[in-house]
């Protein structure tokens, strides 16, 4: 039987503030910026109300808010926090640091362009940047992903096999600002699910007192950056095992990716988050016409699933990635080369190309994914025109 | 590269046990090397005092020797004493004297 839940109609950013209520951290080291403030603003007032027994400390910078992480979780704390966009640039240095000192820190990235020029709105620039720094990254296609998402990052964050933190991103203002109906779980059950944290290594035991964050040269710097590898690959498994019991907990199914309609499709489409939404109805549509069309979906970006992701696109032999974020110079977006090498072995390949669209939340409506299914009927016939393309910019 | 492998070191960089240093042995990065001259030293301790690695070595008040396993030649100590009892050499220089 799945665990009881309630419907309520929230924001993605409510959903998040709700789930770190119901999570209960230790330490929330929080400095606000457009669209993850409401997330702190939710936290702050359960705080405040005495909801949740959390330290949280309101620094002077994401820099700040970071190293703070950094010190309270090798304290033994669980920790939390939030950001966006140039938040998460400020923090840049430690985001590194976090992850290479192995601190099971949960951070809710709510996905907004980098300037410049200034723009607050939804691209995923702010999180595919940080990509290579070691982090776990989840993206959320809706208010409800992101909810549960937060519950599984801190498992996943926190298993002894694992220890690297999670970003859990959602789309800012599309999602993080949209009203959504959301079912939430029961406080107790949800505790009980997510469970006590046990740190390896506490700075406050005196017992066995230890060092972090030494200096560490080419004697083992390396070594420690292969272990990195190491708990990225075994992450595979636990991310496995705890979508299992979740789905065991709430009765829904999670994956690394999610197939929508792909079984027998000609031609697919592969994006993440909100945009996820808007395809899948696109793909209904033409579905009824006939044609076959769908949708992949990468929920889980690091690790990346390299053989699922080809084999969930086998019978494809035209396929679009989706990038809301470019790489200047680069062939393509993050996602699209990713993808496309992931299936260098294979003989019988799809032509795929790239889009770059959506950048400082510039919409995507069905109108751009009829036209991507559209252009994918002469792409498919191996017709590929230009490779890196550009959706929904005025040319 | 010697050493262990990834796979038996703690993770993320954690020495797990304290008071470590020592295992350091800074001697290793020293290209100058501060050679000692009993005749002129009035054993005020002042090199004792400045160097950074506690690597002047005291015996019953007085200056006993360096110990190289630890002192990095910043020359901290030659440039401090008030007697040039403490001359700088090149570790080329002191290791030819050495073989002889
Ligand atoms: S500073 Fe010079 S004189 Fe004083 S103890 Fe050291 S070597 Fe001797
Ligand atoms: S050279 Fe520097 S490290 Fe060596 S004994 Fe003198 S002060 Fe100490």
């Amino acid at each position: 039987m799945s665990a009881k839940r309630t419907p309520r109609a929230l924001t993605g950013d409510d959903a998040v503030g709700e789930a770190m209520r119901q999570i209960n951290p230790d330490v929330v080291p929080a400095y606000p910026i457009t669209p993850q403030t409401e997330i702190m603003h939710h936290f702050a007032k359960y705080v405040a109300n005495g909801e949740v027994d959390t330290e949280l400390i309101c620094v002077e910078s994401e820099h700040s808010a970071m190293s703070a992480a950094v010190g309270a979780s090798c304290a033994g704390a669980r920790v939390m926090t939030a950001t966006a966009a140039n938040g998460l640039a400020l923090m840049w240095e430690i985001v590194y640091i976090a992850a290479s000192t192995r601190l099971p820190i949960v951070m809710n990235v709510v996905n907004r362009a980098l300037s410049g020029p200034i723009n607050i709105h939804c691209d995923h620039s702010d999180s595919m940047g940080c990509r290579d720094s070691g982090w776990i990254q989840i993206y959320s296609e809706t208010a409800q992903e992101a909810y549960e998402h937060t519950m599984m990052a801190m498992r996943i964050a926190e298993n002894h096999d694992v220890l690297l933190p999670v970003m859990v991103c959602q789309d800012g203002f599309i999602t993080s600002h949209s009203v959504e109906r959301v079912d939430v779980f029961e406080d107790e059950d949800i505790k009980k699910w997510v469970g006590e944290f046990v740190p390896k290594y506490t700075l406050l035991n005196t017992d066995n007192p230890h060092t972090v964050g030494p200096l560490d040269l080419y004697d083992y710097y390396f070594e420690h950056k292969r272990q990195q590898m190491d708990a990225m690959e075994k992450a595979k498994g636990v991310i496995k095992q705890v979508f299992s019991e979740f789905e065991k907990f709430s009765g829904k199914p999670f994956d690394f990716i999610e197939s929508y309609r792909l079984d027998d499709a000609d031609t697919a489409i592969v994006a993440l988050s909100s945009s996820c939404g808007t395809i899948k109805d696109v793909v209904d549509d033409l579905r009824e016409k006939g044609q076959k069309v769908g949708l992949l979906k990468i929920r889980v970006f690091r690790p990346f699933m390299p053989e699922m992701i080809t084999t969930a696109l086998k019978s494809c032999k035209g396929v679009a990635i989706l990038d809301r974020s470019a790489s200047f110079g680069g062939f393509g977006g993050p996602i699209f080369t990713e993808v496309r090498s992931a299936f260098h072995e294979w003989k019988e390949k799809p032509h795929i190309i790239n889009y770059i669209y959506g950048l400082g939340g510039r919409e995507f409506t069905i109108k751009h994914a009829h036209q991507v299914f559209n252009e994918l009927e002469e792409v498919k016939k191996g017709n590929l025109g230009i490779k890196v393309r550009s959706l929904g910019s005025r040319e | 590269m010697s050493g262990e492998s990834w796979k038996e070191i703690p993770i993320g960089g954690v020495i797990e046990k304290a008071g470590n240093s020592k295992e350091y042995k800074t001697g290793s990065w020293r290209s100058n090397r501060p050679i000692h001259v009993p005749d002129k030293c009035i054993h005020c301790m002042i090199c004792w005092i400045v160097c950074p690695d506690c690597a002047v070595k005291a015996k019953d008040g007085n200056f006993s020797h360096f110990d190289y396993d630890y002192c990095k030649g910043c020359g901290n100590c030659a440039a401090r004493c008030p007697k040039d009892a403490i001359v700088m050499k090149t570790e080329l220089e002191a290791q030819k004297e050495d073989e002889k």
